[in-house]
């Protein structure tokens, strides 16, 4: 799909356990926890490397979330990780009050994202994680693009405190930043006069892919990796809408409650300018590979580019 | 000063004075669920538990996480006893603004260490709590108190299931089987079978115990500080609304808004206990 872009050198999973092994070697405190997918997540390792600072509890979402907030009552710092719909969905009571209500610190990281879980299909398959951490008051939500960024974020994350849910696929991801990259504000990849792409994830490549087809048609689109869905950089984004007048959305989740969403809240209450959101739309998951399933939920450039036409044509 | 189980009795008997004080203040609540830990609650705070309210962040304190959160009322009279707030404040129960809300709350109340109220929650924070000291090579102990209904929720068996897999051997969980829970008996509407069979199954030392009985809980609790290798489960044999016989004989007193007759009866039970702890602990 991305023909030149190029690929980390580093698997998401494993830019997660080598980042939890160097925040462990340097803090007795720091805790990973698993629910029977260390093996899938490469953070089996860490309980040889790290003894008391793994713990795999089993196929227990649930309790997992309040051995975490047990764990942070006595001072420890936990990253609990599990694929997104597990740690969202299914544990969302406890997510939300052991958690977040009971104000304790964890980061929870859920894995293979939307269209990413490809043959695990609809059970796995999750668009709306976003959504419902959002709604958890003073929750951080990020969806990490790139191997660095997400070692920056979990970082970032672990130095906060407080509540961190961050969004990722387990795979290699399109490479997009150099290490001396920072990711305090939302990153804006591309700048054009024409319309604003805002995306997270894997929908950051497709918009700089978009884009460049976009420029060959005389369009300028300005491209932001808005990897933090909350706190939502709201600058940036009326920035990008005063600059542009357009902007479109794009995010491999429903877009019901996240990225497009989130945009949408922003911009409505600060800086209407017309809006579309790029994403799933009253569907659930299904079987396949994560390039055939991008197109069949439209996830891909060249959705990016037929909807911003769309939108130009419009406002012109 | 050494507790001495004559104070122990003295010490219910106090915290069932307050729960109702307390709960009068408001003028409704979870009466029934509160009365039924009083003596658990007594034997914990007044004996076992190394808690300090001018210390209360020691992190070598014992913990105690009340999961069946509707208790609360029982908790905070505990915690009002042992200096942790005012009375003025016992008596701010769920009114506006007040920090001792329905459900235990670690960010608002003193004392408080797990904010509980969703079933089936508690236990896996306490399970994590009494983990994490493990793991940290203290010695303290963690106890927490579930409902025979709180165990209708699953998350409670994947927490007990935790515990003993990793011989969380400082943990001790109490069952307060009072045999009732909101809408009716718990054998009719979900039948719990035997808990203590059902807790040594689970890889816990399991007992059954009269929960109205200090001396026989603060022996169950000696019982389990003497085990190793594995976690103590105490079945409290309880009666709902226990202490007081009108409350122990309405069918209906998951929470109780009183009528004038349920109004009289709770003046009546508060009248005897301001009788028998006139006479003061050493009577």
């Amino acid at each position: 799909m991305m023909g030149s872009a190029r690929l980390d050198d580093k698997e998401m999973r494993q830019t997660y356990a080598d980042t939890i092994l160097e925040l462990a070697r340097n803090d007795d405190r720091v805790i990973a926890l698993e629910a029977d997918l260390s093996s899938a997540m490469t953070t089996s390792r860490l309980e040889k490397e790290l003894p008391g600072q793994f713990v795999n509890v089993g196929i227990m979402e649930a309790n997992m979330m309040g051995i975490a907030a047990g764990l942070s009552i006595v001072g420890r710092k936990p990253f609990i990780h599990s694929f997104g719909q597990f740690v969202t969905r299914r544990a969302f009571d406890q997510l939300f009050v052991s958690l977040g209500y009971a104000k304790l610190s964890a980061v929870i990281v859920g894995s293979d994202a939307g269209v990413t879980a490809e043959h695990n299909g609809g059970t796995h398959m999750t668009f709306e994680d976003i959504a419902l951490v959002r709604e958890i008051p003073n929750a951080h939500v990020y969806e990490a693009s790139d191997s660095y960024q997400l070692q920056y974020l979990l970082k970032k994350a672990y130095k906060e405190g407080g509540l961190h849910y961050i969004r990722t696929i387990r795979k290699k991801a399109v490479k997009l930043y150099d290490e001396n990259e920072t990711f305090e504000k939302a990153k804006v990849l591309r700048s054009g006069k024409d319309v604003t792409i805002i995306a997270s994830g894997i929908m950051v490549a497709e918009s700089l892919q978009a884009a460049v087809q976009l420029s060959q048609m005389g369009m300028e689109a300005t491209v932001i990796d808005m990897f933090s869905i909350k706190p939502l950089d709201i600058d940036t984004l009326i920035e990008a809408a005063k600059a542009t007048g357009v902007v479109v959305t794009a995010e491999n989740h429903n877009v019901n409650g996240g990225l497009g969403s989130a945009v949408a809240e922003a911009l409505s209450e600060n800086f209407p300018v017309p809006l579309y959101r790029i994403g799933v739309r009253e569907r659930f998951g299904q079987v396949g590979q994560t390039e055939y399933l991008k197109k069949v939920y439209g996830l891909n450039a060249e959705t990016i580019v037929k909807e911003v036409k769309n939108r130009l044509e419009v406002v012109i | 000063m050494q507790v001495t189980e004559t104070n122990l009795q003295f010490f219910a008997k106090q915290i069932r004075f307050y729960t109702l004080k307390e709960l009068q203040a408001v003028g409704f609540g979870h009466y029934g669920g509160s009365l039924s830990i009083v003596e658990a609650l007594a034997v914990l705070y007044g004996k076992h538990l190394t808690i300090d309210a001018d210390d209360a962040n020691n992190p070598d304190r014992d913990y105690f996480v009340l999961s069946k959160g509707h208790g609360g009322p029982a908790l905070y009279a505990t915690l009002f006893l042992k200096k942790f707030f005012s009375e003025e404040t016992l008596y701010t129960l769920n009114q506006n603004g007040t920090t001792l809300p329905s459900h235990p709350d670690r960010n608002l109340t003193p004392g408080v260490e797990m904010t509980t109220g969703s079933l089936g929650q508690g236990i896996s924070a306490a399970a994590g709590i009494a983990f994490g000291n493990k793991l940290d090579g203290r010695s303290n102990y963690t106890y927490a108190i579930v409902g025979d209904g709180e165990l209708n929720e699953g998350q409670c068996w994947e927490a007990i299931q935790f515990a003993a897999h990793h011989k969380l051997d400082h943990f001790v969980v109490f069952i307060d089987e009072n045999k009732k829970q909101l809408d009716g008996l718990t054998i009719d509407i979900m039948n719990p079978f035997d808990f203590v069979e059902k807790m040594k199954a689970f890889g816990f030392a399991a007992e059954r115990v009269d929960g109205s009985n200090v001396d026989a809980i603060d022996e169950a609790i000696q019982r389990a500080k003497k085990r190793s290798g594995q976690p103590t489960a105490i079945v409290l044999d309880t009666t709902k609304g226990q202490g007081v016989s009108y409350l122990e004989e309405k069918v209906d007193n998951h929470h109780i808004r009183p009528s004038m007759d349920d109004t009289n009866a709770i003046n009546a039970a508060l009248a005897e206990l301001e009788k028998a702890l006139a006479g003061g602990e050493n009577q």
